[in-house]
């Protein structure tokens, strides 16, 4: 027995309990949350490093009894496709709370605590194989993130708030119930691994599918059920926005191909155009809607939503009844590309935010004259968001395009258009912003990133370099488990 | 004629609680003012009494006593043991208020101890008529203690309308029994008009469903489901907050218990009728329970609407008329009057002479002037709302498996929208406390460190049992299994 994801798990989740308990020292809570959310890197770091790529079968099992009377077991594991998403997770957490440093003055205590909780969830939903195990660490990220935004956000906080947690919680309680189903149709059983065995029919497979596609729609979140995501990223604190864009979206993305496409395969196979357009629609009509976008903010959750297009388009592009390995593979390397270059951008935008005190594109101009290394990451994230070869943001869109070649060319072609608007919308703000003559007095006393802004920076630049010269560090790990994957949704369920 | 005394050991803990209960009356009549706090010793000792002797009596089999009229098997001794051991907390939890609030002339302690006297002989009776006079004994001690605080306008009256209403219910109740009685032949038994209606042919049917629908009519005014829940808000809040505390959260595990005695226990072949019954009633409950809740800016009434819809959710467990779904009403209420203990607690301790902690504006800011209680709430809230990881979560987990098992498929799926609308009140009190500024300072009164640590302990309780509920669950399947 190997116990790494349960500490993975739950380093940040004790660290975090403690830390609420350091109010009176809002220092020492603040470096206490970063060391904790530092080790917590380190042992998703050894799980990265000591996965086993050729394997299919899940790894760093553990499984405890949990709950007899109902059968719920605690039971972990990781696979290609989960395991790049804990490690992200805990990066990213890093440096969040590296990022809340000097920005976050009161309730600093409450602010770490929730951060590193949600850390420990995120990967336990990552980690969980047990239906409902996932499903308590799902749910139980919505706490920390609705007092994350209603407690640190801006003016219409309290609305945005509300509205995050009542649109998450509406598809996860109809997952529920599809999950309770599931249960009984296995005789007592919440393991999701044997629910890729179950065989069930086209009407209760697509019911299913219904049940799960709101709850994962919603995370992701898929054109029309998107509405909550540019109201939260705005009034959501820059450390907030960081998570939330660049780990809790990836959970619905996950979800798809977790839950969906193995356990409901033929429902899959049904709804796949229906998926396909949905995912089109958030590509060009968000991506266009994303143009006209007058606040920093605003623009880059609605460029979110467009870029987690290309994620459900590439799990559903099916050709005779099969996926494509390209569309897949290249899905999940966007979810991970993403995580970087959205949190990236989010912080830039705090880290003007912090000086400015606005994120309208109107109250900027000439940022460059002012703060010119700053001005030079921003160059580079802004070209990652737009897709710029050899940063990241190229793989994952380059694979799922390529994919969506080999099956449905009309739709490669809508997809490719968002280089153009993504290059479009994100280029455009960037020149209206740090290009030009300083425009207003604001912007005059603005002084270039301090030592802690540039080494968050310069980490997530490399990051972002790195993931795009040499893509293959992560599709390797997942090569194996992907294929196994596909196996299993060419078989029908019938 | 031989006289025949009855065998008095399962009956041990309610005689020693009515013993204490006139011990402590004339003990008060005989102390000063400055000494009432013996009362409070008194009362606490013999909640620990009466525990450790329901332990010490539990032989693992089921007793009968006074000609099989009082039962004693495991749902009895279990949900006793919880019964006191939540009176225990909530007298900690109320103890200071009372005495701010001036409310210890009139024997507080000995009414309360009546009304929970009353709780133990509705869990422990195996007789229609017995169950009804528990419930009674219940009942008039409840209205007593609401009217306590004489003065108050809102007590008097919401202990008037507690008094009519509950008079009604308990009349229909009795209507329906008399009609039991009629159609089985002359039985109150529960065993026997089980029996008696196993051995006929249904030939009087009509008259027993006839007499079904008053007794659920009067069973559900108890617990309070629509359309027999007016009284519930206005009870809530007229009452003050102590007397909330016990209504809202102690009563509800023995009126469950009640309900399983008549409804599972005597009329269990009439449960295609009174199934159907319980599941409109329940349905209605989770609808309007929780939509009424949204407007309100009570937190007594809120909580009291919310109340309403969670009895759906224990009346939809015993829609189910089997094992799991039986344990699965019973975790969810244990758990339930639990958080609710947590939740009335947190007001309680929260209000001070003049000062009741009952709006929603009161609790603004709270996070800032009293993080501790803010938590805890938070705890609460969320714990209602059914958000894992917290121990709400799992009680509607076993409520909807069991629903799903029987095939009430649709009726899971409402139960679930439902708890959508209700996350939004209950999220909303969290905005206040968390989001607001807060108006005015809230001194809580300075209650003792010891009430005050039962208090976190029954939060982290909240979060303990959600992590690890399984003790908890197998322990109410055992007891009904026996």
């Amino acid at each position: 027995m190997n116990y790494l994801l349960s500490l993975t798990i739950w380093t940040p989740i004790i660290f975090g309990l403690i830390t609420l308990l350091i109010n009176k020292n809002d220092c020492l809570a603040r470096y206490f949350a970063l060391l904790g959310s530092i080790i917590a890197f380190l042992f998703s770091l050894i799980v990265f490093f000591s996965f086993d790529s050729t394997a299919t079968a899940m790894q760093f099992q553990e499984m405890w009894p949990w709950v007899g009377s109902l059968n719920i077991n605690y039971h972990l594991g990781v696979d290609g496709i989960s395991m790049p998403f804990v490690v992200l997770n805990n990066f990213i957490t890093v440096l969040v709370i590296l990022a809340g440093f000097k920005v976050i003055k009161h309730k600093v205590s409450l602010y770490n605590s929730m951060f590193l909780m949600m850390t420990g969830f995120i990967s336990g939903s990552f980690c969980a194989l047990d239906a409902i195990l996932f499903y308590v660490f799902f749910e139980a990220m919505l706490i920390p993130m609705y007092l994350i935004i209603g407690v640190w956000g801006s003016s219409n906080r309290v609305y945005a708030a509300i509205k995050f947690f009542l649109y998450t919680l509406i598809g996860s309680l109809l997952m529920l119930v599809a999950l309770i189903y599931l249960y009984f149709k296995s005789n007592g059983n919440f393991e999701i691994l044997s629910y890729y065995k179950l065989p069930l029919s086209i009407t209760a497979q697509t019911l299913i599918f219904i049940a799960f596609f709101m709850s994962f729609a919603v995370k992701v979140p898929m054109w029309p059920l998107h509405t909550w995501l540019p109201d939260a990223h705005p009034e959501a604190p820059t450390g907030g926005s960081m998570v939330l864009a660049a780990i809790t979206l990836k959970i619905g993305g996950y979800g798809f191909l977790r839950f969906i496409l193995p356990i409901v395969p033929d429902a899959s196979r049904e709804l796949a155009g229906l998926m396909v357009v949905l995912s089109l629609i958030a590509i060009v009509y968000i991506g266009l809607v994303a143009v006209v976008q007058k606040d920093m903010k605003k623009l880059v959750a609605y460029s979110s939503i467009s870029h987690m297009g290309f994620v459900t388009l590439g799990c559903f592009l099916f050709a005779n009844g099969t996926l494509n390995t390209w569309a897949v593979e290249g899905a999940i390397t966007q979810m991970i590309s993403h995580g970087f270059v959205s949190a990236a951008m989010f912080f830039c935008i705090g880290v003007m935010y912090d000086r400015v005190h606005s994120r309208n594109i109107a109250d900027y101009g000439g940022v460059v004259n002012k703060m010119p290394v700053f001005a030079a990451f921003f160059m580079l994230f802004a070209m990652a968001n737009s897709g710029l070869p050899g940063t990241s943001g190229f793989a994952g869109e380059f694979m799922v395009i390529m994919g969506a070649v080999e099956t449905n060319f009309v739709a490669a072609i809508l997809a490719g258009l968002t280089l153009i608007l993504g290059a479009g919308y994100t280029l455009w703000m960037y020149k209206r912003v740090v290009f030009g003559d300083v425009v207003n007095s604001h912007v005059a006393e603005m002084d270039d990133v301090s030592k802690r802004e540039f080494l968050i920076l310069a980490i997530l630049a490399l990051a972002v370099i790195v993931m795009g010269v040499c893509p293959n560090i992560f599709v390797a790990k997942m090569h194996a488990s992907v294929e196994q994957l596909l196996t299993q949704v060419t078989l029908s369920k019938i | 004629m031989m006289l025949t005394y009855p065998n008095l050991i399962p009956v041990l803990p309610e005689l020693f609680m009515a013993f204490m209960i006139v011990l402590i009356l004339i003990v008060d009549a005989f102390t000063s003012e400055s000494k009432k706090g013996i009362n409070l010793v008194l009362t606490l000792l013999t909640l620990a009494g009466c525990f450790i002797i329901q332990k010490i009596i539990d032989r693992g089999v089921t007793q009968l006593t006074f000609n099989n009229m009082f039962i004693l098997d495991g749902i009895a001794t279990g949900t006793k043991m919880f019964t006191y051991l939540f009176s225990f907390v909530a007298v900690l939890y109320v103890k200071r208020y009372v005495c701010d609030k001036q409310m210890l002339k009139g024997e507080f302690y000995a009414i309360f101890l009546f009304a929970v006297l009353g709780m133990m002989v509705m869990i422990s009776a195996d007789n229609m008529l017995v169950l009804y006079v528990g419930l009674e004994l219940l009942s008039l001690a409840l209205y007593g203690l609401i009217a306590l605080q004489r003065d108050s306008v809102k007590a008097t009256e919401s202990a008037m309308k507690f008094f009519i209403l509950g008079a009604l219910a308990s009349g229909m109740l009795l209507f329906g029994i008399s009609f039991i009685y009629g159609g089985t032949g002359g039985y109150l038994q529960l065993e026997y008009i089980l029996k008696a209606m196993l051995s006929q042919n249904d030939t009087n049917g009509a008259l027993l469903v006839f007499g079904l629908v008053f007794i659920v009519a009067g069973l559900v005014f108890k617990l309070g489901l629509v359309p027999f829940h007016m009284w519930v808000p206005d009870v809530y809040e007229g009452s003050p907050l102590a007397v909330t505390t016990i209504i809202g959260s102690l009563t509800k595990i023995a009126a469950v218990v009640f309900i399983i005695r008549f409804l599972i226990g005597g009329l269990v072949l009439l449960n295609p009728y009174w199934s159907i019954m319980l599941l409109l009633l329940a349905l209605l409950s989770l609808f309007f329970g929780n939509i009424i809740a949204i407007a309100q800016t009570n937190i007594k009434r809120l909580l009291g609407y919310s109340t309403v819809s969670h009895m759906g959710f224990v009346a939809l467990g015993l829609v189910t008329v089997n094992v799991d779904g039986v344990s699965a009403t019973l975790f969810y209420i244990v758990t339930y009057s639990l958080t609710a203990l947590a939740g009335f607690g947190v007001l309680t301790m929260l209000s001070r002479d003049g000062f009741e902690c009952e709006n929603l504006d009161d609790l603004k800011g709270l996070s800032k002037t009293n993080p501790v209680y803010a938590g805890l709430l938070l705890l609460v809230m969320f714990s209602m709302a059914g958000i894992p990881p917290l121990v709400g979560f799992y009680a509607k987990l076993k409520i909807l498996a069991a629903l799903v098992a029987s095939g009430y498929i649709p009726a899971a799926v409402f139960a679930v929208v439902m708890s959508l609308i209700g996350a939004f009140y209950y999220i909303r009190v969290v905005k206040v406390m968390y989001f607001d500024e807060p108006v005015k300072e809230i001194v809580p009164a300075d209650t003792c460190v010891f009430s005050r640590t039962i208090l976190l302990v029954n939060g982290a309780l909240l979060v303990i049992i959600g992590i690890f509920p399984t003790m908890v669950m197998m322990y109410c399947n055992q007891l009904i299994t026996g």
